[in-house]
């Protein structure tokens, strides 16, 4: 079954209007859209990061929603933690860590990686706005290439770490990717997580205007561009098999490049560049997805 | 045994307007006009604030306390129905 929009009206989120997020926050989006999806009977368990503060300072909180906010590099440990303490008190409770890119590609990685070995029964949920934006815009091991943060001035010269293969590699029952220009796509895919046991994976696309100099009205439109670029590929890996889940519209990606400051001054060269690995990506994909099981 | 320190424990409650009347950050305002909005609620499905609702006519209604005036809405909006109007000083 698939969710519309009607379904998504009728459910409660857990989100409160009038929080500390920046206007235009697509992290924000993420989390009213899934966490409608995910109902009430859900605990968070969130690093450090931008989601500490869209919480909004004490003793107030914009999350209606049970959250433990924890230190940095420990968030899927403590929520193999609190998974076990609710089913010893014979409780059945979706527990979702909300983690920044830094939280989850660097600094929670060791963590995450040893709950999805063990197959905890945890949905872990990346919001990847690629970069430390919380401490004011420095490099993560998920800022793409050539982008510009203040740790980069002159552009990241490495490769983003491909979290969501990483964590495919490990076996997992479900892995996937979304982005806040397609919250369909995504809200079917927490759908899909929520009836699943075991470790589940769901990395977002989320865009930010103030890290990545974007036209705050242009949230939507620079993560659907994202997606329509094949800079950012949906799909999902149910027990193995590997699945397109939208396909790309095929836009030129400058499109997407020139929404967001963070890629100004990009040569034409290296654009070209740019898209010679996007779509040797996509093409790997499509190659994967014929396969039987991709791990 | 006593600590002879006070413990508090820091659990903050649920509440609307967590981090003040954050229509108070609004340059500008979205104002729906009704006889072009076709009721899709891409605007209230898009909206990161969670401020658009369905008012007593039927129409999207805005929470203008929280509404932060980020233009979403407006830019995905199919129909133009949205105007993003300058707030007054
Ligand atoms: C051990 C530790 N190191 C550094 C920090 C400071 N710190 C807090 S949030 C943050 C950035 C988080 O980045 P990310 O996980 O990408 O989330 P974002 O803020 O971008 O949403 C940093 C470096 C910390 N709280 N704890
Ligand atoms: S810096 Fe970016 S991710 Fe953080 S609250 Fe602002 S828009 Fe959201
Ligand atoms: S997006 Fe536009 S047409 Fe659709 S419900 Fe909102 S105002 Fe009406
Ligand atoms: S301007 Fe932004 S916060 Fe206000 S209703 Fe539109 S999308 Fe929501
Ligand atoms: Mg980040």
């Amino acid at each position: 079954m698939t969710l519309t929009i009607h379904d998504l009206r009728k459910e409660p989120g857990s989100y409160l209007p009038g929080s500390a997020a920046c206007p235009g926050c697509g992290a924000t989006l993420a989390f009213r859209i899934a966490s409608r999806v995910l109902g009430p009977n859900t605990v968070y368990v969130v690093p450090a990061s931008c989601f500490s503060v869209i919480q909004s300072p004490f003793p107030k909180s914009a999350i209606s929603a049970p959250l433990y906010n924890i230190a940095f590099p420990a968030a899927a440990a403590t929520a193999s933690g609190v998974y076990r303490a609710y089913k010893m008190l014979g409780r059945d409770v979706n527990v979702v860590v909300w983690a920044g890119d830094g939280g989850t590609v660097d600094i929670g990685i060791q963590a995450l990686s040893g709950a999805a070995e063990r197959g905890e029964d945890i949905i872990y949920v990346c919001y990847d706005n690629e970069a430390y934006m919380n401490t004011g815009i420095q490099r993560s091991g998920a800022t793409p290439l050539m982008a510009w943060t203040k740790t980069t001035p002159t552009g990241k010269r490495e490769m983003p770490k491909d979290m969501p293969m990483i964590v495919a590699a490990h076996r997992v029952p479900y892995v996937a990717t979304a982005s806040v220009g397609y919250p369909f796509d995504l809200a079917n895919k927490f759908e899909k997580a929520k009836k699943m046991k075991g470790f589940r994976y769901i990395h977002i696309f989320s865009t930010c205007p103030p890290g990545w100099n974007s036209p705050v009205s242009k949230t939507a439109e620079v993560a659907k561009l994202a997606v329509d670029t094949y800079f950012w590929p949906l799909y999902e890996i149910e027990n193995g098999k590997l699945r397109i889940t939208v396909k790309p519209r095929k836009r030129p990606l400058k499109e997407f490049l020139e929404l967001q400051d963070r890629f100004r001054g990009l040569s034409d060269e290296q654009i070209e560049e740019l898209e010679k690995i996007v779509m040797e990506k996509w093409n790997f994909l499509l190659h994967l997805e014929k396969s039987e099981r991709v791990f | 045994m006593g600590l002879g320190v006070p413990i508090i424990i820091p659990v903050s409650k649920p509440s609307k307007g967590a981090a003040g009347k954050t229509g108070l950050w609004r340059v500008e305002r979205p104002v729906v006009d009704e006889d072009k909005c076709i009721k899709c609620w891409l605007c209230w499905l898009y909206c990161p604030e969670d401020v658009i609702t369905e008012g007593p006519n039927g129409f999207p209604q805005i929470d203008y306390t929280f509404c932060k005036g980020c233009g979403v809405c407006a830019d995905v909006c199919p129909t133009k129905a949205i105007q993003m109007i300058k707030e007054e000083e």
